[in-house]
């Protein structure tokens, strides 16, 4: 669907795009603006509402896994982390599961006018973007109270939002259409994301594997393979073990498996940037992985993930009004 | 038949370029209709084959028309014509499968107005999202703000959410914005059935003016009267095929025995509820029916056309001054005028066996647009209660054009108005 050829007249189907950049942006914006705008000025509490969800989130988390479970409670800066990963995580699921149902949502629009139809999920995940916005502002005065001292390096979650904003776009953009088609995307979504939240180091560390010392490395914790000894990066002994390499390899596995997740590599990416640390104590994707010829694997997956979703998207959007 | 006329060019129109505003060729939509419908995977998983199977609904077929620049188009049709597909192809909101189509210039429809608005958000956020989905840019939107706002006479309720709105009011908002965007070609289904008289009034004077100043219009609608009062060309649909183009009245005189006329010349066997015969017959009524004033027998006619009820009888035995009786009754089976040579002809005289007469009846065409019947009987002579033959709707006219008034006839009169 070539958009307006040399003549004037342009193809009155519907499409993903329209023929109008500007006018796409400006709609997206509306679009996004208005929906943040409702969910802020609605309620006399507005704002904090809608904090109020990871806020509680990470407050229950946060006891939990200081005071019963223990896992944070020899990190310094776990709550920072904790609070960067629950608001990251808050701004992709709310991105993705707000798209499944948003072309209904916008049943009234689509059924009676032409506009490009992809506004609707960018839309969504806009209005994440704005709320993750709000939403840094606790994470930074945290930061800050908790002593991390601001460097450069904070910029760096400016690509790593960029890049978890792609992910979370081009599943949108998947989700919204193929819900058209099929009711039950909603409640499968709701299963596939609870699986990446948890295979996601949100609530526990990032597990890695060092390459120079061919240790093996929970965060906080560094355990060397030869001694099969668990160090936290502090010199404490975390946990004495007698596991045969053979679990380590294990772990091995599933240290890279998981940094294959996007979200996982971008989380990860982010407390790096955020806190930073001792030497592998919030590692960076690239450390994690083993290396940026492995980085380009969760990089891969969202650039496959956004094209896969523009595709999809272009070749279904003029049908979307017909089969709501 | 397919009537085509050249569109009379409207006294005061803007100049008209070469290239029509609106422009259809072999246009073909159809829509899946499945068996069964499957609305999740797990449905689909779980019957693979049952969902394939549909039917086919073709809902335009293969319609091409080209609509000049100022020009006030009619779509006419039957519920389930392919109207209403066909504007929202048009409008963007579904893809044709076959054909071509164009339209330039700014587009702006009136389709399901009322819908679309985000409840939650104050009249002002709407109107000024809705100009931004026809496309105007956000100073555009805000730059006309006012004149929608006044248009649709809502200046005191702008603050107030969409839904504490009355579906009146809101559609009032979704008119004023489509009207307001400065549309080229503008797509109008049936909007005009809501909204108060004097705001349905009101809309349509703006057609007008925006027909002046050389806009294209669109227009589908039910109501024949406004179609021949404000179209200048109109095309009339049946089960998405384009059946007629051209004249508005034409087209509307189509429409009318598309609707009506399936009933009109049904052959006169058989006997119908209602049909009285005696049991000496000693006369047949054979045939009835309705001409126009050049003794055509007609299905359709306009209102106060010069129209005239025939009736055949065939006698089957000698009678003296046999009573001829016609009754025309409206769709509602009311009885709208009725008549006999006894009241108002006097003596018919002899009438022998084997004869067959043939009697008219001129009459002043009064009748409001709807279908009319025709009943004929013949009588003894006496007080007419002695029938021998009376046969029920043995025809039906469809009267078009004229007012749609509230009555059953629209009469000649004159007000006369007296102050003190």
């Amino acid at each position: 669907m070539s958009a307006g050829d040399s003549a004037p007249a342009r193809r009155y189907g519907p499409s993903a795009f329209g023929d109008d950049l500007r006018r796409f942006v400006s709609l997206t914006y509306t679009l996004a603006s208005t929906d943040f705008k409702l969910t802020y000025f609605n309620s006399i509490l507005g704002y904090f509402w809608s904090l109020m969800r990871p806020l509680l989130f990470f407050g229950v988390l946060y006891f939990v896994f200081t005071n019963i479970f223990h896992v944070g409670s020899g990190v310094h800066d776990y709550s920072v982390e904790l609070l960067l990963a629950i608001i990251l995580w808050t701004f992709f699921l709310q991105a993705t599961s707000g798209s499944v149902q948003s072309m209904l949502g916008r049943e009234g629009l689509l059924r009676k006018m032409r506009f490009p139809r992809l506004v609707v999920p960018l839309a969504v995940t806009l209005t994440a973007l704005f709320q993750l916005t709000t939403n840094l502002v606790p994470i930074f005065v945290l930061a800050l109270a908790s002593g991390v001292t601001p460097t450069l390096a904070w910029l760096e979650l400016i690509p790593v939002i960029a890049l978890l904003a792609i992910l979370a776009s081009g599943i949108g953009m998947l989700l919204s259409v193929l819900y058209v088609r099929a009711r039950d995307i909603q409640p499968i979504w709701d299963v596939i994301s609870q699986l990446l939240f948890y295979a996601s180091p949100i609530i526990y560390p990032v597990f890695y594997y060092n390459h120079s010392t061919t240790s093996y490395a929970a965060k906080g914790c560094v355990f060397n393979s030869t001694r099969d000894q668990y160090l936290n990066v502090y010199g404490q002994v975390c946990k004495a073990s007698s596991a045969p390499v053979g679990d380590n390899l294990h772990l091995h596995f599933i240290g890279h498996f998981l940094m294959v997740n996007p979200v996982a590599a971008l989380i990860a990416q982010a407390r790096h940037a955020l806190v930073g640390g001792p030497l592998g104590a919030n590692p960076s994707a690239n450390f994690a992985l083993g290396g940026w010829e492995y980085v380009m694997i969760p990089v891969g997956i969202i650039a496959v993930v956004f094209a896969l979703g523009v595709v999809v998207f272009h070749h279904e959007a003029p049908r979307i009004s017909e089969n709501l | 038949m397919t009537i085509t006329s050249a569109p009379s060019t409207p006294a005061g129109a803007a100049p008209r370029s070469l290239l029509p505003a609106v422009s259809i060729q072999g246009a073909s939509k159809a829509f899946k209709l499945h068996h069964r419908q499957y609305h999740t995977l797990k449905e689909r998983a779980l019957h693979p084959f049952q969902a394939r199977t549909f039917d086919l609904l073709q809902a335009v077929d293969n319609v091409s028309v080209d609509i000049a620049a100022g020009e006030f188009f009619g779509i006419i049709g039957r519920n389930g014509s392919g109207k209403s597909t066909l504007l929202k192809c048009l409008a963007g909101i579904y893809d044709i499968d076959a054909g071509k189509m164009d339209v330039r210039g700014r587009l702006s429809p009136f389709i399901e107005l009322g819908v679309g608005f985000n409840l939650d958000l104050t009249a002002r956020d709407n109107v000024i999202l809705n100009a931004l989905v026809l496309g105007l840019t956000r100073k555009e939107a805000k730059a006309r703000f006012d004149s929608i706002i006044a248009f649709a006479e809502l200046e005191d309720f702008l603050d107030m959410r969409l839904k504490n709105y009355s579906s009146g009011m809101s559609v009032r908002l979704a008119f004023s914005v489509a009207i307001q965007v400065d549309a080229d070609v503008l797509l109008i289904d049936e909007v005009l059935a809501v909204g108060d008289a004097s705001f349905q009034q009101k809309c349509f004077d703006e057609f007008q003016r925006l027909k002046k100043e050389g806009r294209t219009i669109l227009f589908v609608t039910h109501d024949m009267g406004a179609i021949q009062r404000f179209c200048d060309r109109a095309m009339l649909l049946e089960k998405g095929r384009m059946v007629a183009i051209g004249d508005p009245a034409e087209v509307a005189h189509r429409y009318n025995e598309l609707n009506f006329g399936r009933t009109v010349h049904e052959p006169t066997e058989g006997e119908r509820e209602g049909d009285r015969r005696a049991d000496r017959r000693d006369a047949d009524v054979v045939d009835a029916w309705f001409e126009d004033a050049a003794g055509a027998r007609i299905a359709a006619i306009g209102h106060r056309e010069a129209l005239a009820v025939g009736l055949q009888v065939r006698f089957n035995a000698a009678l003296d001054d046999p009573s001829f009786g016609v009754t025309i009754r409206n769709e509602a089976g009311a009885t709208v005028f009725a008549t006999t040579t006894e009241w108002s002809f006097g003596p018919t005289g002899h009438f022998a066996p084997g004869e067959v007469a043939t009697v008219k009846v001129r009459l002043e065409n009064w009748f409001t647009p709807s279908s009319y019947s025709v009943t004929a009987s013949i009588a003894r002579a006496g007080l007419g209660s002695d029938t021998i033959d009376l046969r029920t709707d043995l025809a039906t006219v469809v009267i078009h054009g004229g007012r749609f008034t509230t009555g059953v006839v629209d009469l000649p009169h004159a007000f006369e108005i007296e102050r003190r």
